[in-house]
C-alpha cells in the first residue's frame, strides 16, 4: 500500500522506515498533490502546533479534512492524536477536528516525568511496549470513540472507525501491530 | 513506569526533528517563537551576540526567568549549564526544564570534565566539532547532539565546517575492516563500543542538529540539505530587524528546505538580518567553540 507520512515535522521519517519494513511504501507529504493516490496516512510525533501552523500556512487542512472524512485510514501518535483531535483542555491551536476527542496536552507532566512501560491494548494478545514522551491523553470521548488502552483510567489509545490514535509512539520501537491495525481498518 | 530512560530521553529529540529550536531571552520573545512553529526555546539571560559583546563570565540564567517562559508557552523549554557545572544542571533538572544545554556559549566552569548526564532523569544536548567529541559526549550521556558552529556571530561557516567533519568521519567508519576500529577509536578519543556502533549503523546514535551561526532561512535549509535533523537558532532571530517575520520564515524554510522556490519565498522583506561577525576576523581567543573538548 501507498501511505502518505505527514511530514511537515517530526519523526516521520521513523513511520517511514517502520512502512516499508512492513512492505509498504511511505510518501512524505508537505503539499497538497502529495496526497492523491494514497491508501492510508499517517500523522507522526513531533510538536502539535509547529505541524498545526504550518498545516494551515501551506493549505492543507481542508485537503487533510477532506481525505480523512472520506474514509481514508488514518494514525496518529502523539501530537498526530492531538492535530486529529477536536479540541484541547489548554490553550487554542490548530486542529483537524476529525476525531471525536478532547486532549489533555502534556498530561502526565513535563520531560522528566516521560515514561516508558507496558501497556495492554484490546485485542492485542500480547501487551504492547509503549514510550510517551509528553505525552497527552485523551480527555474526554465522544460516542463513536473506542477506548483500546488506558493508563491509570486515562485513555491513551483510542479508535473512531477508520481513524486509530495514540499518545504513545509505536514508531520508536519498531512496534508494527498499531499500523496494522490502522491499515487493516 | 521507567523515567529518563535512554529511550525517553533521545525520544524527545527525535520529535523535534525537522523543527527550529530558538533562543528567547523573555516570555514575550517565547511566545513570538511559538507563533511562528518553533518547536522549543532556549531560555537564556542573554543570546550569544550579546555575551560575546558584554564580556564577563556567563552563566545559567535566572530560575525566575526560566519559570516565566514555561509558563508562557506550551512547547519545550531548554535551558543553559555551564560546561562541567552540575549544580547548574541539577537547578535546572528541579526547575524541570525538558531538555539542558551543557553550552561552550557559557563560560566553562571545568576545563577537565564535563558533566555526568547519566546521573540525570533530564536529557542533556552538548556540542561538538568532530565525531571524537560528539562521541564522548554520548559516552557522557547526552541524549542529543549539535554542531557547535560558532555562536553569536550569523558566520554559518563553522556550523558547515562541523557537520561536514562529524559526517565525513561517520563515512570513513562505514568503509572501515573491524579490526581498524581500535585504534581509529583511540585516534579520535571516543568510546570504542560507540565506534564500534558507528561502523555498523552509519549514523549517530542520537539526533544531530545544527547550531551557531544561523541567521537566514537560506543558512537553515543548506543544514538540512546537508544533513543535519534541525536546527538551532540563536541570535539570529531576536537580533535582526523582524523576529516574528525572520522566525516563521526559517521555520518554513526548514520545513521546506528542498524547495527553493518556498526558500525565495519566505526569505523575502525580512528586514535586517542581525550584524555579522566574520569568524576569520575572530581571535583564537574570541572563539567559543574551543572551550570544551
Amino acid at each position: 500500500m501507498r501511505v502518505g507520512v505527514l511530514a511537515l515535522q517530526g519523526d516521520f521519517r521513523e513511520h517511514a522506515g517502520l512502512l516499508t519494513r512492513m512492505g509498504h511504501t511511505p510518501v512524505l507529504i508537505r503539499r497538497t498533490e502529495e496526497l492523491d493516490g494514497i491508501d492510508a496516512l499517517v500523522i507522526p510525533g513531533g510538536e502539535s502546533t509547529t505541524i498545526g501552523k504550518l498545516a494551515d500556512r501551506y493549505g492543507l487542512l481542508e485537503p487533510l479534512r477532506a481525505v480523512i472524512g472520506n474514509g481514508l485510514p488514518t494514525l496518529g501518535t502523539c501530537a498526530g492524536l492531538i492535530f486529529l483531535a477536536a479540541g484541547t483542555t489548554g490553550p487554542t491551536q490548530v486542529q483537524l477536528g476529525v476525531l471525536d476527542v478532547v486532549v489533555e496536552r502534556n498530561a502526565f507532566g513535563r520531560q522528566v516525568d516521560s515514561f516508558e512501560s507496558e501497556l495492554d491494548v484490546a485485542g492485542f494478545a500480547e501487551p504492547l511496549h509503549a514510550v510517551f514522551i509528553r505525552a497527552p491523553i485523551v480527555e474526554k470521548v465522544g460516542g463513536d470513540v473506542e477506548v483500546l488502552a488506558a493508563v491509570d483510567g486515562d485513555p491513551v489509545m483510542v479508535r473512531q472507525g477508520h481513524i486509530v490514535a495514540t499518545s504513545f509512539h509505536p514508531e520508536l520501537l519498531g512496534e508494527t501491530r498499531v499500523h496494522e491495525l490502522m491499515l487493516g481498518s | 513506569m521507567d523515567k529518563g530512560t535512554d529511550r525517553v530521553k533521545r525520544g524527545l529529540a527525535e520529535m523535534l526533528k525537522g523543527g527550529v529550536i530558538m533562543d528567547v531571552v523573555t516570555a514575550d520573545q517565547a511566545r513570538i517563537a511559538e507563533e511562528a512553529g518553533a518547536v522549543a526555546v532556549m531560555a537564556l539571560e542573554r543570546v550569544p551576540a550579546d555575551i560575546r559583546a558584554d564580556g564577563g563570565v556567563a552563566r545559567m540564567s535566572d530560575p525566575g526567568m526560566i519559570e516565566q517562559i514555561q509558563g508562557a508557552v506550551t512547547i519545550p523549554v531548554m535551558a543553559k549549564a555551564r560546561i562541567g557545572h552540575f549544580v547548574e544542571a541539577q537547578v535546572l533538572q528541579s526547575l524541570g526544564v525538558d531538555y539542558v544545554d551543557e553550552s561552550e556559549v557559557l563560560t566553562p566552569a571545568d576545563e577537565e570534565h564535563h558533566i555526568d548526564k547519566w546521573a540525570f532523569t533530564v536529557p542533556f544536548v552538548c556540542g561538538a566539532r568532530n565525531l571524537g567529541e560528539a562521541l564522548r559526549r554520548i559516552g557522557e550521556g547526552a541524549a542529543m547532539i549539535r554542531t557547535k558552529g560558532e555562536a553569536g556571530t550569523g558566520d554559518v561557516v563553522e556550523a558547515v565546517r562541523h557537520f561536514r567533519t562529524i559526517d565525513g568521519e561517520i563515512k570513513r567508519l562505514t568503509s572501515m575492516k573491524h579490526e581498524e576500529l581500535m585504534s581509529t577509536a583511540r585516534d579520535l578519543g571516543a568510546p570504542f563500543d560507540l565506534v564500534q556502533e558507528v561502523a555498523e549503523t552509519g549514523a549517530l546514535p542520537v539526533v544531530n542538529f545544527a547550531a551557531g551561526g544561523i541567521a537566514t532561512p537560506a543558512d537553515a535549509a543548506l543544514m538540512m540539505q546537508l544533513g543535519v535533523d534541525g536546527v538551532f537558532v540563536g541570535s539570529g532571530i531576536f537580533k535582526s530587524g523582524d523576529p516574528a517575520a525572520r522566525a516563521k520564515a526559517i521555520v518554513e524554510a526548514t520545513t521546506y528546505y528542498e524547495d527553493p522556490s518556498i526558500i525565495a519565498k519566505v526569505s523575502r522583506d525580512l528586514g535586517e538580518p542581525m550584524v555579522g561577525i566574520g569568524v576569520s576576523d575572530l581571535d583564537e581567543s574570541e572563539r567559543l567553540a574551543g572551550r570544551g573538548w
